[in-house]
């Protein structure tokens, strides 16, 4: 511990060499993927393919090499990927990797944005039904948290347009910014944060449940410990010993969740992208699959892996920031 | 043995959350097991007006665009869906026991490359897997219970291998080890069922999750089409949620009631079984 921010990038750069077989991995499981669907693994890659001509159709066998020998099929394939070389979508007009980046950042605002709304509501409910352990509030938060635990994020979307935008008019019911408004500048911003509240709010709902609840049994198992004790004989005022003591240990059980939400919410995002028609990665997954290009879906696959990778690298290199005593082995 | 059983009984029943759980599944599965009795037809049938809106005259729920039945679809959707979560969280434990008892038992070599492939399922989004696996195998019920199977063992496998992994060096063991007692024999006749309480638990989370994620493959439309399921039900009902709210609403609540009343019945058996434990694994 001489030298934390040393031996800090000596982990990252372990991680990321040990992730290297991971990802090798994920490719090899596409390329099996590619071959167990059913047709010319070709026909797969084109989609439904009704404009590509046959001439297309051989070059491309050529280009994959059907007439090779699987093992070879299979390097090639590897070699591609790893090059992010994700194929072409003819239904787009453009690389998949172009488009996969191109609809990264409005999938990233919604993560982002579902991620500290979890984390902030998710805390405070958590703390208040600790200290407030017994009353009406404390019930009421903890009843919110096992129904949000329990129901269908495409369903809580799908009735959040009913009330919200449907009757009550307060939100847009889909899309990322009005339609031929052209806003520019903070006008612009304004408008795509009141598009995001409803995805926001749906996609935060199932880990602010998660987080109440782990924030609620680790402040109260804190209030026993013995340090608390020492914070009231010192004559810290209760609010003080919460924000200062309490709060920062019981923030860890939070965070080692916040690898699994990433992961979590990647998957989410697909069936609410869909329901309110925000165009991130998860509409593009999901106009994929209908488009049975499933090149582009094990794009996407391939990518989102990725980034799960380095996040749960930023998560452990986090955890020590707020944690001094956890070691990175 | 039998008054520690009894005991755990007892407490069973004075416990709110785990009597609320156990009454609601009860009655989704009664329900969903009276279905045929119920509404004898099948619920694709055209029997109504559509859109009939809910509590209207015969239609409890209302009708939906195509002048079927909603309760009846709701109650044979039950079915589909208790079914499906029950296979796929018993396959996903099986799997989970197998690799997690192993890794557990055996230690070493074993347990670096299991627990490098668990850790594999562990990391890729398991979600947009399972719309993977559903999409290049066709959807049918038989591809959705594999992806979700594919898709959630991992955890569990992480669960019995911490279990085995202490219950490994008690004494019973070496008690078994030296009656010259076969490894599988110790790992499956006494190890594991004394991590059975734990066991238990995280399976009734899969249930749940296994819900959770085939209403929402269905949603997507990658369910079996032949069968009425509630996720399929939404996704019908989202194209005409502005008029007809109650289409996509009623089968939501099924799924909810259901989840709430599994997630309440594996909080209450926690509370009961593992009184040690703090927060639910695999949370």
């Amino acid at each position: 511990m001489r030298r934390p921010a040393a031996q800090r990038w000596a982990y990252v750069r372990a991680r990321l060499l040990q992730a290297i077989p991971t990802i090798i991995v994920i490719v090899s499981c596409n390329f099996f993927l590619l071959h167990l669907a059913p047709g010319d693994p070709v026909d797969v890659l084109m989609g439904e393919a009704g404009a590509a001509t046959e001439a297309i159709r051989d070059q491309l066998r050529a280009q994959f090499g059907l007439d090779r020998s699987l093992v070879e099929q299979y390097f090639a394939y590897l070699g591609a990927t790893l090059s992010f070389d994700l194929g072409y979508s003819y239904r787009y007009g453009s690389t998949n990797l172009e488009l996969i980046l191109g609809r990264l950042s409005a999938t990233l605002i919604l993560m982002i944005g579902a991620f500290g709304v979890s984390v902030v509501l998710g805390s405070i409910g958590g703390l208040i039904a600790a200290v407030r352990r017994g009353t009406a509030t404390a019930g009421a938060i903890m009843a919110a948290a096992v129904v949000s635990y329990a129901s269908p994020l495409f369903w809580v979307g799908l009735m959040f347009i009913v009330v919200f935008a449907v009757k009550l008019g307060w939100f847009p019911t889909s899309g990322i910014a009005r339609i031929g408004a052209d806003y520019t500048g903070w006008r612009y911003a304004l408008d795509v944060a009141h598009h995001a509240v409803l995805p926001v709010l749906t996609l935060s709902l199932f880990y602010m449940a998660l987080y109440a609840r782990l924030m609620r049994a680790a402040v109260l198992e804190n209030l026993k410990l013995a340090y608390v004790v020492t914070a009231r004989a010192k004559g810290l005022s209760q609010g003080k010993i919460m924000l200062r003591h309490v709060l920062r240990n019981a923030l860890l059980p939070v965070l080692t969740m916040a690898g699994v939400q990433i992961s979590g919410m990647l998957g989410g995002s697909v069936v609410i992208e869909s329901v309110f028609g925000w165009p991130g990665l998860g509409l593009l997954a999901f106009e994929s699959l209908f488009a049975r290009d499933l090149n582009l879906l094990l794009g996407i696959l391939f990518l989102t892996c990725i980034l799960v990778v380095l996040t749960n690298i930023v998560v452990d290199v986090a955890y020590t920031l707020v944690d001094p005593r956890v070691v990175l082995r | 043995m039998s008054g520690s059983l009894r005991e755990a009984g007892l407490a069973m029943l004075g416990h709110p959350s785990l009597v609320l759980g156990a009454v609601l599944l009860a009655g989704v599965g009664g329900i969903s097991l009276a279905a045929g009795v119920l509404f004898p037809d099948s619920p694709f049938d055209m029997v109504g007006a559509p859109f009939l809106p809910p509590l209207s005259e015969g239609f409890p729920m209302g009708t939906d665009a195509l002048g079927r039945d909603i309760a009846a679809a709701v109650v044979h959707g039950a079915r589909v869906s208790l079914a499906l979560g029950f296979i796929t969280a018993l396959c996903a434990t099986a799997i989970g026991v197998l690799v997690g008892g192993l890794s557990g038992y055996y230690g070493g070599r074993t347990d670096a490359i299991l627990m490098r492939v668990t850790e594999f399922f562990q990391t890729i989004p398991s979600f947009l897997f399972a719309i993977v696996v559903v999409a290049v195998l066709q959807p049918s019920v038989y591809t959705l219970i594999a992806a979700i199977v594919i898709v959630s063992w991992a955890p569990l496998a992480r669960l019995v291998r911490g279990e085995v992994f202490s219950l490994k060096s008690r004494e019973y063991v070496q008690g078994c080890i030296a009656l010259g007692m076969g490894d599988m024999r110790i790992l499956f006749r006494q190890i594991l069922p004394n991590a059975l309480p734990s066991i238990v638990v995280a399976a009734s989370v899969a249930v749940a999750t296994a819900i959770l994620f085939e209403s929402a493959l269905s949603f997507l439309g990658l369910g079996d089409p032949n069968v009425m399921s509630w996720g399929m039900m939404i996704g019908l009902g989202r194209s005409v949620i502005r008029t007809a709210w109650w289409v996509a609403a009623m089968p939501g609540f099924a799924i909810m009631l259901t989840v709430l009343a599994i997630n309440l019945l594996g909080d209450g058996l926690n509370d009961v079984l593992n009184p040690g434990a703090r927060i639910r694994a695999g949370a």
